[in-house]
């Protein structure tokens, strides 16, 4: 293992959609890094990476609202991130966003601080759980930003691995998108329709009881698309899998 | 083959095109079943994940060093093909290609051109230029030959009649080739295209065909193909037109064999083709065959437009292997048609702009969720998913804004309604003070969240904010734990 000295402070950025939609996959993560002795930071003035407008090529919008995060974070801790594709956002594209401008060598030292939740869990605090659940069969989805960007794909496999009652199944075409990208789940919805009818039903078919998955968007739109269908099986953000399967809070 | 029965598909019907495709669930198993079978090709061919990496890296630094000489790699193209005895043509537009090969043909008094696979032919819609003159242009590439009989354009830049069905070719063989039955076995219906072309190839007046690398150090134009029918095309009539973009040049021999692995293994999981065919001249004096006469048309339309940006120049790195179409999952659920541009996909995406304009291609690059399937598989590192967002940048970018390099149709995708959304989400999200009182309101107002919520509720339940936000249960907590 890689595993670095853990830190004894740790910013919190929660993200846009878990903050208003999610909320409680947000307390989770901060309650399963605090139980591991991390103090947790949550500076008040947060509240978006910028993201859906840097995708709809809305640049400038991007840049003001990612800007009124940069500040927020003053001491040299990590910046620990519930969500592949906003993490994604912040340590690759923000210092292409601010390039060039006055804030650029800031924006690339808070971008180099970013973490992803299931990374730090794994490579920095070498998370030992001890699983206290049911076994169960569980099925993950990968967020593709996790995957192609901030390849940590891995550490989410690894964290469910580590739980002695878990079984972890993969599903049909487990590295295909399921259709969220932001803008594009709402601009294209026959296309995004077909992308998140098929990853629903790979994930159905299983043969796991439920799935997670360490992104909000993409556990949003699976799991609207199965609660649209009437269907009883959906899915959870990994951090409130991990809490529950371990007791919850200390 | 009048121009009654060729099916275009306009780029601008992008959402109703793609809506109908999404519907035809034989077009999706098609699809889907190709793109799998073809996925599955590539990934054998590329069992190390490290030599990949290494070879890709490769593929890129060639072809962004031929794109860095481009003007001069040019130049020195055409010197050596002229020394080989080639006589090189420029073109600026589709129209211009179309004369020059036209004008070609019609000096020899030809009447018959047989054509091997050529997507820049395509993108000029030369056989349909050449018939309203009175001239015939024979498609030889079997694929080719399908969805020119069935008057209808190419589906896919590498398979072209990937969404015909077995049933779909036995009709066609059998109502558009003479005295042939109806036969579903793929061996009889291959043989009896095979006979059907064969005889054209004596009779043509002119062959025709595309370019997969011009080597600027020896003059030489490179052919990958499979069925021998480029090969046919290229030796056997009189006189043989190739045609390609400008962006094909490479600067030296030894740059074509990287590239060639990386296409090959990329586009059809092949470790070699069948055919691989280096054109350096007609014949020469005491050689028995070969064509007299060798012309080589080169084509901007457009591509000069990405080159002169240096970050939409990679779009110019592409060597046409179309495994971004095979990995695109939503390439794989609406096809090549939908898309309404000869590339389809997401090289065509992000090329098609160039071509046509924003104006007239304003969906495509907002038709991915940038999930970076392609960028991943590119074998030249084309990073796809940035060239979209630039794209989607230039097309909501102020029409009137003055800019170094202005896109064709720059500012088409711009609607006030969307303008003024973003303008709000801005003042919100970029200010704490209000983000926080529209966090408080969302929560507290979360009966009243709208049934409906424009696209998403097609598919999903209505977004419904919870009860609390993160902010203040994080605010809750620090007064409980005292931190």
């Amino acid at each position: 293992m890689s595993q670095k000295r853990p830190p004894a402070d740790v910013y919190f950025f929660g993200t846009c959609l878990i903050d208003v939609f999610q909320p409680q996959a947000g307390l989770d993560a901060v309650t399963l890094i605090e139980r591991e002795g991390v103090r947790v930071h949550y500076p008040d003035a947060q509240s978006c990476c910028g993201q859906p407008a840097y995708t709809s090529g809305e640049v400038a919008a991007a840049r003001r609202v990612a800007r009124a995060q940069l500040d927020l974070f003053p001491e040299a801790w990590p910046i620990v991130v519930p969500s592949g594709s906003c993490a994604g956002m912040m340590k690759h594209h923000w210092p292409t966003l601010f390039a060039g401008t006055p804030d650029e060598a800031r924006a690339k030292e808070v971008a180099g601080r970013i973490v992803e939740f299931a990374d730090f869990l794994l490579n920095t605090l070498d998370w030992q759980p001890t699983d206290l659940g049911q076994p169960l069969t569980l099925a993950v989805h990968t967020s593709c930003s996790a995957r192609r960007e901030m390849n940590t794909h891995v550490n989410g496999w690894a964290l469910i691995d580590r739980l002695a009652n878990v079984k972890r199944v993969v599903h049909e075409r487990e590295a295909e998108c399921c259709g969220f990208g932001g803008v594009f789940s709402v601009r294209h919805p026959d296309i995004a329709g077909a992308m998140v009818a098929d990853k629903a039903a790979a994930l159905k078919d299983s043969g796991a009881a439920q799935f997670v998955t360490a992104d909000c968007g993409c556990m949003m739109n699976i799991n609207g698309k199965l609660a649209k269908d009437g269907d009883t099986f959906a899915g959870e953000h990994l951090a409130t899998f991990l809490l529950k399967r371990t007791g919850g809070a200390a | 083959m009048n121009e009654a029965t060729l099916t275009y598909y306009p780029s601008r019907d992008f959402k109703a095109n793609a809506r109908a495709a999404l519907a035809d669930s034989n077009l999706r198993a098609s699809f889907r079943g190709a793109m799998d079978f073809l996925m599955g090709k590539r990934a054998a061919q590329f069992p190390d994940a490290h030599e990949l990496a290494e070879l890709r890296k490769l593929g890129e630094a060639i072809r962004q060093k031929s794109l860095a000489k481009l003007p001069e790699l040019l130049e020195q193209l055409e010197a050596k093909l002229t020394e080989n005895g080639v006589t090189v043509h420029w073109a600026e537009t589709t129209e211009e290609a179309n004369a020059i090969v036209h004008g070609l043909i019609a000096a020899k008094g030809g009447k018959l051109a047989v054509k091997g696979k050529s997507m820049v032919s395509e993108e000029t819609e030369l056989n349909h230029y050449l018939e309203a003159r009175g001239m015939t242009a024979i498609e030889s590439d079997m694929g080719e030959y399908i969805v020119q009989l069935a008057g209808e354009k190419p589906s896919h830049i590498i398979m072209p009649a990937i969404h015909k069905t077995r049933a779909d070719i036995a009709r066609l063989f059998s109502e558009h080739i003479p005295g042939t039955p109806y036969t579903e076995d793929v061996d009889a219906l291959i043989q009896i295209g095979r006979q059907a072309l064969r005889q054209m190839y004596v009779s043509a007046d002119v062959g025709i065909s595309g370019v997969n690398f011009a080597i600027a150090e020896t003059g030489t134009l490179c052919l990958v193909e499979n069925e021998g029918n480029g090969r046919m095309c290229t030796t056997v009539p009189d006189m043989h037109i190739a045609i390609t973009g400008i962006e094909k040049v490479i600067e030296k021999l030894s740059d074509v064999v990287p590239l060639y692995s990386l296409l090959t293994r990329s586009a059809t999981g092949q470790p070699v083709t069948t055919y691989f065919n280096m054109i350096s001249g007609p014949r020469r004096p005491g050689e028995k065959d070969g064509p007299r006469e060798v012309h080589l048309v080169l084509l901007d339309n457009g591509r000069s437009q990405a080159y002169s940006d240096e970050q939409l120049r990679k779009t110019l790195q592409c060597i046409r292997c179309g495994a971004c179409m095979n990995h695109c999952p939503v390439y794989t659920r609406i096809g090549g048609h939908a898309y309404g541009t000869v590339y389809p996909g997401p090289i065509g995406e992000i090329i098609s702009p160039h071509m046509l304009g924003l104006e007239n291609t304003v969906d495509l690059p907002t038709a991915s969720s940038l999930c970076g399937a392609c960028g991943e598989v590119c074998p030249v590192k084309i990073p796809i998913p940035e060239m979209l967002m630039r794209l989607r940048e230039e097309s909501v970018r102020d029409p009137h804004e003055k800019v170094a390099h202005p896109l064709r149709g720059q500012g088409a995708g711009v609607d006030k309604e969307v303008k003024l959304a973003w303008r709000l989400w801005t003042g919100l999200y970029s200010k704490p003070g209000y983000y926080r009182l529209f966090g408080w309101a969302a929560t507290r107002l979360r009966g009243l969240t709208p049934r409906h919520q424009l696209g998403w509720t097609q598919n999903h339940v209505p977004m419904k904010p919870a009860p609390k936000t993160l902010h203040e249960l994080m605010r809750e907590r620090r007064k409980e734990t005292g931190r």
